[in-house]
């Protein structure tokens, strides 16, 4: 771990002239964006813009060819894996609902909760009470606490990405990375995640990557606007999609 | 410890730990103390057989271990396992002393006739029980351990991981058969005479090995179901279900695969290690690839992710292959083994106690609705409406 004698800055997340190519693509073009701890942001974009690998990059999944990402000021986790990173509190809700299907509701929560995940530590694991009372009150927040011994295979689409916002909630991260969050939701389930989120940004930093604007505007915060692995608009929604270019870029030039 | 026990011992489980139980104590002593013409007189052949499905067991819940619960497809496990009997078949060589052909005290007879002129340093040890039962784990375990971190650490996966466990059963193969790489070459390892002093071909001494065997198959049993039961079993299925989610939850998914690996390898060199005694020869054809297959088409047959499943098919499948290797049909039984796997991956995914369990647990969920919900907890396999 790279850690730096001062924090440079106050930001939670801070990605500096991050630069990332495929085989020649230019996906992330000398992207830099700041997240201030306790913010909520919304990442728009139209498709290929670079939203999934920004996160990719931010998680340890991609590695960028320049550039640094600063976590609380004082880590790159350019340098990191998957694993270190999750564990120093970011945690990554993935666009397509991504849950451990052949096993209950309570055990993908069980298995989430940021308790010791070495081998040694599981394989000797025992129930404690503070880890079942902790899975209850997530059971209670995604309303899923009726569901508990279900399948996660068996809920419904919209049920899913509860869940799996329920499993970075027992993840307890500091830092929450959401993508497509309410994707093939019903208008209400849209509405009662935008409101889970803003609950939950009560005492965590939200990353969320969205399409659909409605959401967006409900959720009523400060926007970045991407495009070509690049930022193109920051502010409010109402600045933003008021913003020239950003019109171009959604209709097509 | 006891609520180790507690947990990973369901009625199916225990079920099948009095069967195995009985198999060890009761065709052991049938064979021993009853008369050959009583109708319920095991003969010594069926003991001998007994004994090496018994071993053959054991590798599949090896195999179901890695496969069923960790997604991790080895087609190289027959390695393993012939290592583990390669480790006991040097201590039977050594325990030949000098009552072989050559009649030389230290060196086995495959040396004298190769003008080996003195003993190679990795045989040394092995005139010892205790050494060759700590090589018997020692070794594949080891072997797996350096292959697993390479492969994992790569994060190989899936079909790749797969080919290079046969490349490397395959080399190993290879090795094995060259006359100078100190291990018999060709023939390998026989003509055997005595184990802990015991002649191995005495009667008591088969009934002591089926005894054995059973005793190890209770004891790898109950390994496995306190692997899987723990929570370190449901890191396991969901690494198999969805790595790259588990790698984000903060897991890391080599140092479990590598773990897992490992422990499956020791296993797999333990049945190798009881099986070369009773068969009373190991040579390279243990390290065909073709030989791993089949116990993988054991374990789907019997169903993967049951443990049970795994022994009851190595068992189903290598009973079909005496009856039929012994009749008119013997030419055809790679085209049976081959047309049965086809069949089962076609109509019986989830194998013989897969199926059973889909059929059997909704029907129980029915009768007592107050049951089926930890059934269905335990089992892990169970349809998704029944928790309801």
């Amino acid at each position: 771990m790279n850690v730096m004698d001062t924090r440079s800055t106050s930001a939670l997340l801070y990605l500096d002239g991050v630069h990332v190519s495929f085989d020649g693509f230019h996906a992330i073009n000398n992207l830099s964006l700041a997240l201030e701890p306790g913010e909520m942001r919304a990442i728009i974009g139209p498709n290929g813009a670079g939203k999934t690998t920004m996160m990719d990059i931010i998680t340890g999944k991609t590695r960028p060819d320049e550039g640094a990402v600063l976590f609380d000021g004082v880590t790159d986790l350019t340098r990191l894996d998957e694993t270190r990173i999750a564990e120093l509190g970011i945690g990554r809700k993935f666009q397509k609902p991504t849950v451990f299907e052949s096993q209950t509701i309570e055990d993908n929560l069980l298995l989430a909760l940021n308790v010791d995940h070495g081998v040694k530590g599981t394989l000797f694991w025992r129930e404690a009470r503070s880890e079942t009372e902790r899975i209850e009150r997530v059971l209670e927040t995604i309303r899923l606490t009726d569901a508990r011994n279900r399948l996660a295979g068996s809920l419904s689409h919209g049920q899913k990405q509860w869940l799996e916002i329920g499993m970075l909630l027992a993840q307890d991260p500091k830092l929450l990375l959401v993508d497509e969050p309410v994707a093939g939701m019903t208008d209400v389930e849209t509405h009662q995640t935008a409101e889970l989120l803003k609950q939950i940004n009560k005492d965590k930093t939200i990353m969320v990557v969205e399409h659909d604007m409605t959401f967006v505007r409900e959720l009523g915060v400060k926007v970045t606007c991407l495009h070509e692995g690049t930022v193109l608009a920051e502010g409010t929604i109402d600045q933003v999609s008021a913003n020239e270019r950003v019109v171009e870029v959604y209709l097509g030039r | 410890m006891p609520h180790v026990l507690t947990r990973s011992l369901d009625r199916s489980a225990t079920l099948f730990l009095i069967v195995v139980a009985a198999c060890g104590v009761l065709i052991p002593l049938s064979n021993l103390l009853l008369p050959s013409s009583s109708m319920l007189q095991v003969p010594t052949y069926l003991v001998a057989l007994f004994g090496k499905y018994t071993c053959y067991a054991i590798l599949a819940l090896a195999i179901d271990l890695i496969w069923g619960y960790c997604g991790i497809l080895s087609l190289g496990h027959g390695a393993f396992f012939a290592l583990g009997g390669y480790a006991m078949g040097m201590y039977l060589m050594r325990q030949i002393g000098s009552r072989g052909v050559y009649g030389n005290p230290i060196l086995p007879d495959f040396m004298v006739f190769l003008n080996y002129p003195k003993l190679p340093w990795y045989w040394h040890g092995f005139d010892m029980f205790w050494f060759a039962a700590l090589m018997v784990v020692l070794v594949p375990g080891l072997l797996a351990f350096c292959f697993g971190w390479l492969a994992f650490r790569s994060r190989v996966t899936g079909v790749y991981l797969s080919i290079i466990t046969q490349a490397m059963t395959y080399a190993l193969l290879l090795a094995f058969f060259r006359n100078d790489f100190g291990f018999g070459g060709n023939n390998g390892l026989t003509d055997f005479k005595d184990i802990l002093g015991f002649n191995v071909q005495a009667d008591g001494t088969r009934a002591a090995l089926l005894a054995m065997s059973c005793l190890a198959l209770i004891i790898g049993f109950l390994i496995c179901r306190a692997v899987v039961t723990s929570k370190l079993g449901k890191v396991l299925i969901a690494i198999r279900d969805a790595e790259s989610r588990t790698r984000f939850l903060g897991y890391r998914v080599e140092s479990y695969k590598l773990f897992v690996f490992t422990l499956s390898a020791c296993m797999a060199g333990v049945a190798g290690a009881l099986y070369v005694p009773q068969v009373g020869i190991i040579n390279p054809s243990e390290f065909a690839p073709g030989n791993s297959i089949e116990a993988v088409i054991w374990v789907a047959v019997g169903g993967r992710g049951t443990l049970i499943g795994a022994a009851l098919g190595a068992v189903v499948v290598n009973y079909a292959k005496t009856y039929f290797t012994s009749g008119p049909l013997a030419p055809y039984w790679l085209f049976m083994l081959g047309a049965l796997f086809i069949l089962v991956t076609l109509l019986l995914p989830r194998g013989i106690v897969g199926t059973f369990n889909s059929w059997w647990e909704p029907w129980k969920a029915k009768r007592s609705s107050d049951n089926a919900e930890s059934a269905a907890r335990e089992d892990g396999v169970s349809e998704p409406d029944m928790a309801e």
